[in-house]
């Protein structure tokens, strides 16, 4: 019983160092030298050369101006990235068709004349809390009001949109999308 | 369901089928000990190895002593885990000094990790450091895998040979599995991962601006950094100025890459592979499901080869894949129509163009719905547990359909080697079915079955399902079970029922509601994880030492064709049978309730 004990520790050792040590030590140098942007958080820079938040990370808007985001349901503020987490609100749980209903009407308040049903992932909190992305549908929902307060023409701000439009990786994989992040730096830039 | 949608689950099908002949025929290669390209570079470290921990190569283990060296390797890991927790404040390479993590915390994370669960009560970023997830977790992603593989690799031995005492040497066939398979195969993902957007660094993390600056209502605390309570008890709010995000970071690709190919599941962030770091872009989210199923699906091949008959693989990999198919196109329909209950509300759960529609709660705009569910199914017929959407909020068919692939028992695919090796228990469990309908003695693959070995199956086949529902009855009862729950009505019980098929499966993925990080819940499930695990892995061993010691029987007119759809069908039907009789009374209690709860007129 014990002549197996003394292999299984030094084995247990020597895969530590290979898997735990050497692996992860080999990926992060290839990371590095190949993939810097990427391995290091894909940042987008401000024109001083200062961070502007992460291409990937989701920030939370709620002034009409902006495009909004999706909702999100980490603590103890939306979008928090130290703390990624959804809703867990199971589908009849009386309490998601409350928070739905006070998102409804808060995108209605900040758009008094749109009386469109709204797309489903504007009023839904996402899975990791920190989603960067709103499906064309909701942007296109948003535009009117985004162009109304900033005194733009809608078609302006769908040509942005359509610019900011990410469609099928390689025609197939995932859904369209629009970077709200993205999109509304590139708003502020234009006026 | 949409048709771009369609066209993603039968590409993810053609491309996962089209892997496993290569990557099968591969393995046996290196199981076989037969020349390989990279035991060409890799002879020299192999043998470093064995040097170094005494161990003889050659040395052929009865299957007691296999079984002995798998569980001290696996205690041992257990250990090391729970100590890099508990210390994980004065070790190194914690940029972001977190706390010793709890003991009831660790244990539950050491047995989750060692049994190839990866259940977690934690979130990542805000619990482990650098250290523990690198040098603690990750091992063990590869050592549980590797565990898997060399107990499937003694039970194809014992088929293969007669009248001998012996099944191989774990040592060997561990340190193949991680050398040859695992990582080569986790270097090239993580890679690829990082080239798509997943962090890999060890910096502390990063501080950015908010575009827009905001507030947020937090707890007001008094001098002693207590918080202030009103006179109704709950603790008083202020507004906090909020102007700047804090990104985790950290060595993730790496440990990514393993968790999805050695079906462990552990994310790196609380958010798992719904986080954007860990599973950036569609293309990520492909790769990493398609590593999800890769290696239990050829593993099959593998096993054909290994035993002479490739044809008896193929019958292994139709009956899961039937199964998958079924059980794929169950789930996507009911995401896809989304929730009534929301609809009335003025939400637009319709796909077009310009959205995916459906069920969009608990899910990524990147991944949409059927991308959501298609890993839902692939994460739980294997024993992943990995999620890229949260099954919480998932509707009730959407949900149950996961929830009942683990019960099955995590053998449609299932965990890397403890996959087909529950399958092959399975195969047992038929044959033993159709030689009591025709009066035989029931043989597979020239080995008679006999009582011992249909006691050993039974063994693997039961223990899963009274850690189960034992203990969701137990922890229905306590009031520090119920306390946990979170959403109300049948979908709380179907929390606690989820929470103890994950665990009592090893598959690790969660209706993360349920407040699991408790002393009871870290403590009963911990041990649910630790007995379905080890409980199964020795009985496996007991049959093929068994059967290693038989001699081979010929095949002659009496014995029932393994490898034809006939046995498929009956393969099929025995899973099913035994999933549906031991859980329908309990998922007709929570999701089969909930759902017409949900569809009722009202």
């Amino acid at each position: 019983m014990l002549n197996t004990l003394k292999p299984a520790a030094l084995m247990l050792l020597l895969l530590t160092v290979l898997t735990g040590v050497v692996y992860p030590l080999l990926v992060t140098g290839l990371a590095q030298v190949l993939f810097p942007e990427q391995a290091n958080g894909s940042l987008l820079k401000n024109p001083d050369g200062t961070a502007a938040g992460s291409e990937l990370i989701g920030q939370a808007f709620s002034e009409p101006k902006y495009f909004w985001s999706r909702p999100s349901a980490t603590s103890p503020y939306a979008y928090n990235a130290g703390a990624s987490s959804g809703s867990n609100l199971g589908p009849t749980n009386p309490a998601l068709a409350d928070a739905v209903s006070a998102r409804v009407a808060a995108l209605r308040a900040a758009d008094p004349g749109n009386t469109q049903p709204v797309p489903v992932d504007l009023v839904t909190a996402s899975a990791s809390g920190l989603d960067p992305h709103i499906s064309p549908a909701a942007a296109e929902y948003q535009a009117p009001r985004v162009a109304r307060e900033r005194g733009l023409s809608v078609e302006q701000v769908r040509d942005l949109v359509a610019a900011f439009t990410e469609q099928r990786q390689w025609q197939i994989f995932g859904e369209p999308r629009v970077n709200v992040l993205k999109l509304n730096l590139a708003l502020d830039v234009l006026k | 369901m949409t048709m771009p949608g369609f066209l993603q689950i039968i590409l993810y099908l053609s491309v996962l089928l089209l892997l496993v002949k290569p990557l099968g025929a591969y393995m046996a290669r290196v199981y076989q000990n037969e020349d390989v390209v990279l035991n060409r570079w890799g002879a020299a470290l192999e043998h470093g190895c064995y040097r170094l921990c005494g161990v003889k190569p050659d040395h052929e283990m009865h299957w007691t002593e296999y079984a002995m060296a798998a569980m001290w390797l696996n205690f041992l890991g257990f250990l090391a885990v729970y100590a890099l927790q508990r210390w994980q404040d004065v070790l190194p390479l914690n940029p972001q000094g977190l706390a010793a993590v709890s003991a009831d915390s660790s244990f539950n994370t050491a047995v989750s990790f060692v049994t190839n669960t990866n259940w977690q009560g934690y979130g990542g970023e805000s619990t482990m450091s650098y250290l523990t997830q690198m040098l603690g977790l990750s091992v063990q992603n590869f050592l549980s895998a590797a565990s898997g593989m060399a107990v499937l690799v003694a039970l194809i031995r014992g088929f293969n040979r007669r009248n001998t005492a012996t099944i191989g040497n774990f040592w060997v066939d561990t340190l193949r599995s991680a050398l040859y398979i695992l990582l080569p195969l986790s270097l090239l993902l993580a890679l690829v991962l990082v080239g798509q957007g997943v962090v890999q660094n060890f910096k502390p993390y990063q501080t950015v601006n908010l575009l827009q600056a905001a507030s947020y209502d937090a707890p007001k605390l008094d001098a002693d950094g207590k918080p202030v309570l009103a006179a109704d008890g709950k603790p008083v709010t202020e507004a906090t100025p909020l102007q700047q995000q804090t990104l985790a970071l950290g060595p993730a690709a790496s440990q990514i890459a393993i968790k999805q190919l050695g079906t462990n599941g552990g994310g790196f962030f609380n958010a798992n592979s719904a986080h954007p770091y860990e599973n950036p872009t569609p293309l990520a989210n492909f790769l990493e499901m398609l590593a999800i199923l890769l290696i239990p699906a050829a593993l099959c091949y593998t096993f054909g080869v290994m035993i002479g008959d490739v044809r008896q693989g193929w019958v292994m990999l139709a009956a899961m894949t039937l199964v998958f198919v079924a059980l794929v196109f169950c789930a996507a329909p009911a995401e896809q129509a989304g929730n009534p209950l929301l609809t009335p509300l003025g939400v637009d759960q319709a796909a077009s163009a310009a959205q995916a529609g459906g069920n969009m709660e608990g899910k990524e705009v990147r991944f949409g719905v059927i991308s959501s569910v298609l890993w839902s199914v692939a994460t739980t017929a294997a024993s992943n547990g990995s999620v890229n959407a949260m099954h919480d909020s998932f509707t009730p068919i959407g949900g149950m359909i996961p929830m009942w692939l683990m019960q099955l028992g995590e053998v449609i695919y299932g965990g890397v080697g403890s996959g087909l090796y529950g399958m092959i228990i399975y195969a047992l469990i038929a044959v033993f079915l159709a030689g009591l309908m025709i009066g035989r003695t029931p043989e597979y693959l020239g080995k008679k079955v006999e009582s011992f070995e249909v006691k050993m199956s039974a063994i693997v086949i039961l223990v899963p399902p009274m850690m189960v529902l034992a203990g969701t009855a137990a922890a229905l009862m306590v009031d520090v079970g119920k306390a946990s729950i979170f959403n109300p009505g049948a979908h709380g019980f179907s929390e606690v029922l989820y929470a103890f098929s994950s665990a009592g499966n090893n598959n690790g993925s969660a209706f993360g509601g349920l407040s699991a990080n408790t002393p009871f819940y870290n403590i009963a499930l911990g041990l649910a994880m630790w007995f379905s695990r080890f409980w199964l892995m020795i009985p496996v061993l007991a049959i093929a030492g068994s059967f290693a010691a038989k001699k081979t029987t010929p095949f002659g007119p009496g014995t029932l064709a393994t490898h034809t759809p006939l046995f498929v069908a009956l393969l099929v039907g025995t899973v099913l049978l035994v999933g549906a009789l031991t859980f329908v009374p309990a998922l007709a209690l929570g999701p089969v309730a909930e759902h017409l709860q949900m569809i009722a007129p009202r």
